[in-house]
């Protein structure tokens, strides 16, 4: 069924990004997997939300002719946005600390670590 | 572009227009913080439109030049303010009123208005506390994420110096 | 009155109002800074000993944000509305040992961490992460757990990089990865029960819960991002890495935020699930995660010579240890010998937990005073440090005899209360569990001989004992393991036992939200 296209896409993103995050040896891309991971996990948030002919959920601006019945809940939205607003804040933060490590490694490798057994 | 000579600035032309267009990002931000609670949008948004302008500023102008006009320690200082007015407020509504982040201003004249029911445009001095938790996140998420880039954007400078 | 009901919103908002604040004093005076900061860890930890009394006299308390009257969940058609902080036994339990490791913490890092322009961010951070363990053990809402659980990781990840070595950021990396996953995972298991239950308070979704086959999937889920969150074995290697890597001080606060996801594993398993799913297999998972975790945490400290990474892989057996007590109990919750020796079980897991972030907290403190004064973590490089560190060693002592299990220390007490039980069940668990209690005595043994026995090696002549405010630090912990080794009866059943009976009993945390 073609609604069930959004579940596929989030099953997808979710395993390419667990790919990325546990084969891949570049830093940068372990970053890119753990934002693909949330972007899937956003994706099923948001997708749960979603109604057929649903309007946004404020009185004062209700179009003529629809009911309050009609309104979306909005718990979605907001713990899409409150996860994307973490996810912002995680990645900055992974972000500066492959800097960090890439100044004082001089390499992306994921292999060329310092802390072993 | 050649970075060694220009100090890391573009050209003229994305300068000028920066410049052009900082102040309508930084008005639409503002309006963006100031309607959180009737519009789509909020603190959060608001505050990441006028970091954007920031970065747009960082990029046509070079990092050099912005760090002089805009300290990473002042940014950091706005993001305390911002996040100590929003516990200070959530404070206030167990101090004064009921419980931690009770809406203690619905009634009083400021942000106290209920706005009709029906299809209006919404009043802009509603919403109690709400506004003033938006102001209080724009001001944060402002802060936070400028000094983010722009302390990328000087860690970027010092390991090309190492090199 | 007013202020004495809302001690819980107080106690999550102070430590956040307080860390934005810090910068600000700061720019006054670094001494008006470390004593506010001291002040409000001190008031911290005076507000959680009157909860945690409030709740194991009158049972459990509810604070919904926001509300005209929070002792009262506003309820419409069955769906509790805004946030609501539900603070049973168990989590005022787990308020106790936050507190206390943050004040030791606190007070140890005023001379430990030295001056400089981050300092005033260190103490940000280390308050944000105290509001963030907090927030995790006293919600009741689903999603606030998830955000807190981001808070907590985030602020633990900045800390663990403080010092900007090569080691500290990449140990720093590591946990926020493998913290970011789980704490996506539970996002998605968030999600799972959002789409069938249209709720997220805890309570509520354990009312109606079905155990369907999404809910099976989201248990998977949650199981497995907290087991790596608290450093259990399949996914323990994070935990040596940035354990071993962050300043002592925060290393003692990690092990107590590993401590707050094993609250969070242990409250999805009671009170979300409960009787509902397959205890028996989940009990039995959980128990096998111990026994894997105790014994592989104790064979990889034998052969370290990096003193904090040691002191790490036995955080991860004595998390075993935990981690066995209440499988036991959950594999056994339903049937007749529950009653018996279950709780017994649960009453050494749990009353473990405490006794380990206390001793564990304390051996991470006396490492760092040893980095502090000699500036290296290699066990082969120290010797002799008896001769002049005379209170660290001390202090060490207690603390190595405490988690061997040694008589009159508290790691005895929670450690017999676990062998007695798991005998029972079969005696496999308790003959490993004593042979990695022997295994930990003896390399304790040979951290105690290498760093403070012997002859004063010549290049560590002139080490003297640390500043007193890290002595103070490692005194107040000091105090908390002898108090519970002397008087561990009384600690079982006025702390321990109303914490175990809250975990079991599920009805009585879905009727105080939920009425009736």
């Amino acid at each position: 069924m073609i609604w069930n296209v959004p579940f596929i896409t989030v099953a997808l993103l979710i395993a390419i990004g667990l790919y990325a995050v546990m084969f891949k040896r570049n830093l940068i891309k372990i970053a890119i997997g753990i934002t693909i991971i949330e972007s899937g996990v956003n994706l099923f948030l948001i997708t749960l939300g979603y109604r057929k002919g649903g309007v946004a959920p404020i009185y004062t601006n209700l179009p003529s002719g629809v009911t309050p019945q009609q309104m979306v809940l909005p718990v979605p939205q907001a713990l899409t946005l409150t996860s994307i607003v973490i996810g912002v804040a995680v990645l900055a933060l992974m972000l500066s600390f492959i800097m960090k490590m890439y100044q004082h490694n001089k390499s992306l490798d994921s292999h060329s670590r310092r802390l072993k057994g | 572009m050649n970075d060694e000579t220009n100090d890391g600035r573009m050209s003229i032309i994305v300068r000028t227009i920066a410049t052009m267009m900082l102040p309508f990002i930084l008005i639409f931000s503002f309006y963006v913080i100031m309607h959180g609670h009737l519009t789509p949008g909020g603190g959060f948004q608001g505050g990441a439109i006028a970091a954007s302008a920031i970065v747009m500023m960082i990029a046509a102008y070079g990092h050099k030049m912005m760090e002089k006009r805009i300290s990473e320690d002042g940014l950091s200082m706005v993001e305390s303010v911002g996040a100590a007015i929003f516990a200070v407020v959530a404070f206030i509504g167990v101090i004064m009123a009921a419980s931690f982040m009770y809406n203690f201003l619905v009634g009083t004249p400021l942000f106290g208005e209920t706005p009709p029911f029906g299809s209006n445009p919404g009043i802009l001095n509603s919403g109690g506390v709400l506004p003033i938790l938006n102001i209080a996140v724009g001001m944060k998420v402002i802060g936070g994420l400028a000094a983010v880039v722009l302390i990328m954007a000087l860690a970027g400078d010092k390991e090309g110096d190492k090199k | 009155m007013i202020y004495n009901e809302a001690i819980p919103a107080i106690l999550i908002g102070l430590p956040l109002l307080a860390a934005f604040i810090t910068p600000i004093i700061n720019l006054a005076s670094r001494k008006a800074r470390n004593a506010f900061v001291i002040a409000v860890l001190a008031i911290e930890e005076l507000l959680i000993i009157l909860l945690a009394w409030h709740v194991f006299t009158d049972g459990i308390v509810i604070y919904t944000m926001g509300a005209k009257n929070p002792g009262i969940v506003p309820l419409q058609a069955a769906v509790p509305i805004r946030i609501v902080l539900e603070i049973d036994g168990m989590a005022a339990f787990m308020g106790l040992i936050s507190c206390t490791v943050a004040m030791a913490a606190g007070i140890y890092s005023i001379s430990f961490i030295k001056e400089g322009n981050g300092k005033s961010r260190y103490y940000t951070l280390l308050l944000i992460m105290l509001a963030g363990m907090l927030g995790m053990e006293f919600t009741g809402d689903l999603f606030n757990l998830f955000v807190f659980l981001e808070i907590l990781s985030i602020a633990s990840c900045g800390l663990i990089a403080y010092r900007q070595h090569a080691d500290a950021v990449e140990g720093a990396f590591k946990y926020l990865v493998v913290s970011n996953i789980a704490a996506l995972f539970v996002l998605f298991a968030i999600a799972l029960f959002y789409a069938q239950y249209d709720l997220l308070n805890i309570a509520a979704i354990a009312k109606v819960m079905q155990y369907t086959q999404l809910d099976k999937i989201a248990l998977v889920l949650l199981v497995a991002a907290f087991a790596m969150k608290c450093g259990s074995v399949p996914m323990h290697f994070w935990a040596p890495d940035s354990y071993s890597t962050a300043p002592a001080a925060i290393t003692a606060m990690l092990v107590a935020a590993s401590q707050a996801s094993l609250y969070a594993l242990f409250r999805v398993c009671f009170t979300l699930y409960g009787s509902l799913m397959d205890y028996q297999t989940i009990g039995l998972a959980i128990i096998i995660f111990g026994l894997l975790s105790m014994f592989i945490g104790v064979t990889m400290a034998l052969p370290q010579k990096d003193i904090k990474r040691l002191m790490a892989y036995h955080a991860i057996s004595q998390t075993g240890y935990m981690l066995l007590g209440v499988g036991v109990g959950l594999y056994l919750l339903g049937s007749s010998d529950f009653n018996v020796y279950g709780i017994k079980a649960m009453e050494g897991g749990i009353f473990h937990i405490i006794n380990h972030a206390m001793y564990k907290g304390l051996l991470f403190l006396t490492a760092g005073a040893i980095y502090y004064r000699l500036g290296t973590r290699n066990l082969n490089e120290m010797g002799g440090l008896g001769h002049t560190m005379k209170f660290t060693s001390i202090f060490f002592i207690i603390g190595a005899l405490a988690i061997a299990g040694i008589p009159p220390f508290n790691g005895f007490a929670s450690k017999l209360l676990i062998y007695e039980a798991c005998y029972k069940v079969s005696p496999i668990l308790s003959i490993v569990a004593m042979l990695v209690s022997v295994l930990t005595l003896a390399s304790f043994i040979k951290v105690f001989h290498s760093a403070f026995m012997g002859p004063k090696m010549h290049d560590v002549k002139d080490v003297k004992e640390v500043p007193k405010s890290m002595l103070v630090g490692m005194a107040v912990l000091t105090f908390v393991i002898i108090f519970f080794g002397l008087f561990p009866g009384w600690v079982v059943s006025h702390i321990v036992h109303p914490a175990v009976m809250a975990l079991v009993d599920k009805t009585a945390y879905i009727n105080a939200v939920m009425g009736g």
